[in-house]
């Protein structure tokens, strides 16, 4: 019996030790993009719904903010179900990672890398949906290597992009145009040029029926 | 005896792997060794809280429950007391019931595996068969 007691006790010990070890690990730091060049090859943004939509909704948007996530989650879905499949609306979303947020950059990198693969919409929905990410302040590229896996990425392609940060100067673009547009907190939304300071399903559907009346 | 030795040092291990996955959960472990499973992912989706309490606390809870209880189980006064047999069997088979449900969600819900979530499904039913074989066997 005394044996039994003393492998637990080296069993608890072992475990006890991997666990110190691993919580003064450092996880690496995701890549630093600062002193990005802006793009030029006239990305405007990933669109949703039909070119033929009569409205056209700009959304910048940041990942880790929470109002973009709540608006991403309780709105979005009705604002896709009433208005951007039936053709009413087209909605496209641009990047505008505030400053404040240590990880909005990455995670629209990670948006953009999945977007190389056809996936741009469910990244996205991905990185809002799991939005407890936004608020650990944990490193989380594992976390987005995940949500990669999930939406059925090709995982050895979007390492690369990611690690390349293939599109850091397509997001700073971005956010260069969003200033020039006067962007100054996020969600933000655009009708034709012109700033929208509404931003619930209702209120998306009362601008579609209005514009959609004046057409006529 | 050597039942209920095997729950203890299971509870143990199960204990151990509760307790890392809820310092992920609670902030005091930064990333997940996870290989090539999605534990991160199964960590943050809305199935890691159950009525505001990270699901591995319930798992810390009932593997030191277990643990403790069995341990109990080892002392002379203890040993032959066949409730003391019962009382793990059932918290056993709770805990096995709330694995099942775990792992149904992984499988057909988030359709995404986390290793260490597979670990102590392993472990617990584990101890649920050593805790039943342990009644029945009496």
């Amino acid at each position: 019996m005394k044996r039994f007691y003393v492998l637990l006790a080296l069993v608890a010990a072992a475990g006890g030790g991997a666990m110190w070890y691993s919580s003064h690990r450092k996880p690496a730091p995701p890549p630093a993009a600062a002193r990005v060049v802006a793009a030029t090859d006239g990305f405007r943004g990933y669109p949703l719904g039909v070119e033929s939509a009569p409205v056209e909704v700009t959304e910048y948007s940041d990942f880790e903010c929470p109002f973009c996530a709540s608006f991403a989650t309780v709105q979005m879905p009705v604002i896709r179900e009433q208005l951007i499949a039936p053709g009413k609306l087209r909605w496209r979303y641009r990047d505008f990672p505030l400053p404040t947020h240590r990880y909005s950059r990455y995670a629209a990198l990670a948006a953009q890398c999945a977007g190389e693969q056809g996936k741009f919409w469910e990244m996205h929905d991905q990185l809002f949906e799991h939005h407890q990410w936004a608020q650990t302040g944990k490193n989380p590229r594992s976390l987005f290597q995940d949500f990669a896996r999930a939406v059925g990425l090709d995982l050895d392609k979007y390492d690369a992009c990611m690690d390349g940060q293939r599109y850091a100067g397509r997001i700073e673009a971005s956010v260069q145009e969003g200033e020039a547009a006067g962007v100054r907190g996020t969600p933000s939304f655009y009708v034709n040029g012109r700033p929208f300071e509404r931003s619930t399903s209702d209120d998306f559907k009362a601008l579609v029926d209005s514009l959609t009346k004046k057409h006529k | 005896m050597i039942r209920r030795q095997a729950i203890v040092l299971l509870a143990l291990v199960g204990l151990l792997v509760a307790t890392y996955l809820w310092l992920y959960k609670i902030g005091v472990l930064g990333e997940l060794r996870c290989g090539t499973g999605s534990c991160e992912y199964v960590q943050t989706s809305r199935f890691a809280d159950l009525l505001g309490v990270p699901v591995a606390f319930y798992g810390v809870a009932g593997y030191a429950t277990l643990f403790v209880i069995g341990l109990a189980g080892l002392e002379g006064r203890f040993a032959g007391d066949r409730r003391l047999s019962v009382l793990l069997a059932a918290l056993a088979t709770v805990g096995f019931a709330f694995t099942l449900y775990l792992t149904y969600i992984e499988l057909f819900v988030l359709h995404a595996i986390c290793r260490w979530c597979v670990a102590s499904a392993a472990i617990m039913t584990a101890i649920w068969a050593a805790a039943v074989a342990g009644v029945s066997r009496r």
